[in-house]
């Protein structure tokens, strides 16, 4: 049984529920920040333990404060999630039936997707088959930047990837509505979207960008993790990666 | 109903059916709450409650438990003739004083609301329209033109911050042409230390507070500490 929650502990997840995501320095520092208020003395490296003890409060609500990998640059991230079969609540008074239709299947065509990005053409052509209410092209393309702008999508180069707000927030949804297409890191066995997939016919396991470059970092000979075959997709060696996570 | 016929009404769920129900009651104050806007008993209950209405005293007994104890948020209603309930935060503000004093979610137009809010307040509670409009351009913040960051000010400050219940914006009888003031909301009563405005003012023109003799007492009389003035929290029957 976790302990009671002090004022500490609710300052912290009041903060969550006003900022949508906070990388891991963010967060690290709004915990110093809140127990400084309460004069309560902070632990390092305690912060999992300080949000586990939230959650443990929150479950009855279907609420978790969870953590997810930028599959852009692999950085952790917290957020507040609503885990209820509600799909889509905490984006119901921003957009309107048909705008989630559109968000609900373009989150369905980046999930089916080979790498986890799809085209402005692809989404603009969802705008036709909504089913609430049709949108028009131009109208389509504003939900987009919106979607872009509130951080559910990411946007480069004209083509669209789940943001790390929208990973985290979405997985249940995600999980539950493509059971059979999830992908899973072989490396950080979180989902995975944006990913390298190991070539060899028998083996096909997937790793995310960020996790192929700590993995392979340093390594002359580059072999699949799983079937020790040469593994021979380009690994980003740009980076510099604070890997945190236990695999 | 009476407690006898909620005891009926509970034999009619199961104690994990409630909590479920209360976990929606939850959920749907909280978005609510994302935008400041006031939640309608009877939205409540048409919407969330539904079948549930006879053990409703129940539910809003651990809707009001949790809000307290997981949140640090009090669901208190504002409006007693039409059932309106808000959320308003039970944490005591940071030290510091400025924008910090109003609570709640972090946000560009709060600065702007506590500006709006520290003029009516050192005038005694209700300021002419012009007045708060001549106050914003000083601040380069023009009510005729978009800014950058507020949008269309005059409709955030005469509409959005109004449905909010931060502020109050009436018509001034007997005015031709029609003229109007702005008072504090209900929420901001609940949710804005007055001691901290004056404090913040006392910075800005490096005066001590009690040199405004009557707001110094207003702001340090009893029944000001936020959450604890008049509306009462509610949790009985629709
Ligand atoms: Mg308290
Ligand atoms: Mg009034
Ligand atoms: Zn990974
Ligand atoms: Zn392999």
């Amino acid at each position: 049984m976790a302990r009671q929650l002090g004022d500490v502990h609710r300052r912290f997840l009041q903060s969550m529920m006003s900022n949508s995501v906070l990388d891991e320095q963010q967060a690290t520092a709004l915990y110093q920040n809140c127990c400084d208020i309460h004069k309560v003395q902070s632990i390092p490296d305690k912060l999992d333990d300080f949000i586990d003890n939230i959650n443990s409060k929150l479950q009855p609500m279907f609420m978790q404060i969870r953590k997810g990998m930028s599959e852009d640059n692999g950085h952790q991230f917290y957020a507040l999630v609503n885990m209820a079969e509600t799909d889509v609540t905490r984006m119901s008074s921003d957009y309107a039936d048909n705008e989630l239709e559109l968000f609900r299947k373009t989150l369905d065509l980046i999930v089916s997707s080979e790498n986890g990005k799809i085209s402005s053409t692809d989404v603009l052509n969802i705008a036709d088959t909504l089913t609430t209410k049709k949108l028009k092209k131009s109208e389509a393309e504003q939900v987009l930047n919106r979607l872009v702008q509130d951080k559910w999508l990411n946007e480069k180069r004209g083509e669209f990837s789940l943001s790390v707000k929208c990973i985290i927030e979405m997985e249940p949804y995600i999980r539950r509505m493509h059971e059979d297409q999830v992908k899973v890191c072989h490396i950080c066995h979180n989902i995975a979207f944006q990913c390298q997939i190991c070539d060899s016919p028998t083996c096909g396991i997937k790793i995310h960008n960020p996790c192929v470059a700590t993995y392979f970092k340093g390594r002359v000979d580059p072999r699949c993790p799983a079937c020790d075959e040469f593994w021979p997709h380009e690994i980003p060696g740009i980076y510099f990666y604070f890997s945190t996570y236990n695999s | 109903p009476s407690s006898s016929q909620v005891q009926r009404g509970m034999e009619k769920f199961t104690n994990s059916q409630v909590d479920q129900k209360t976990a929606e009651v939850i959920q749907f104050f909280l978005v609510k709450d994302q935008k400041k806007i006031p939640v309608r008993r009877a939205d409540l209950v048409k919407h969330v409650i539904k079948e549930y209405r006879n053990v409703y005293s129940e539910i809003m007994k651990r809707v009001h438990q949790t809000f307290d104890q997981v949140f640090g948020l009090k669901l208190v209603e504002i409006d007693t003739k039409n059932h309106l309930y808000i959320l308003i935060n039970k944490l005591e503000p940071p030290e510091g004083g400025g924008a910090a004093a109003v609570q709640g979610p972090a946000n560009p137009k709060t600065g702007l609301l506590f500006v709006i809010l520290s003029v009516i307040f050192m005038k005694r509670g209700a300021v002419k329209e012009s007045v708060i409009w001549n106050t914003l351009k000083k601040l380069r913040v023009d009510p005729g033109e978009r800014h950058e960051q507020f949008g269309d000010v005059k409709r955030l400050v005469t509409d959005e911050f109004v449905r909010q219940r931060y502020l109050e914006y009436v018509r001034i009888p007997h005015t031709e042409p029609v003229e109007f003031e702005f008072h504090w909301g209900q929420r901001a009563e609940l949710e804005v230390s007055k001691a901290k405005i004056l404090d913040f003012m006392g910075q800005l023109h490096d005066q001590d507070p009690q040199t405004w003799s009557q707001q110094y007492r207003e702001a340090h009389a009893p029944p000001s500490t936020p959450g604890s003035s008049q509306p009462h929290t509610s949790s009985s029957q629709p």
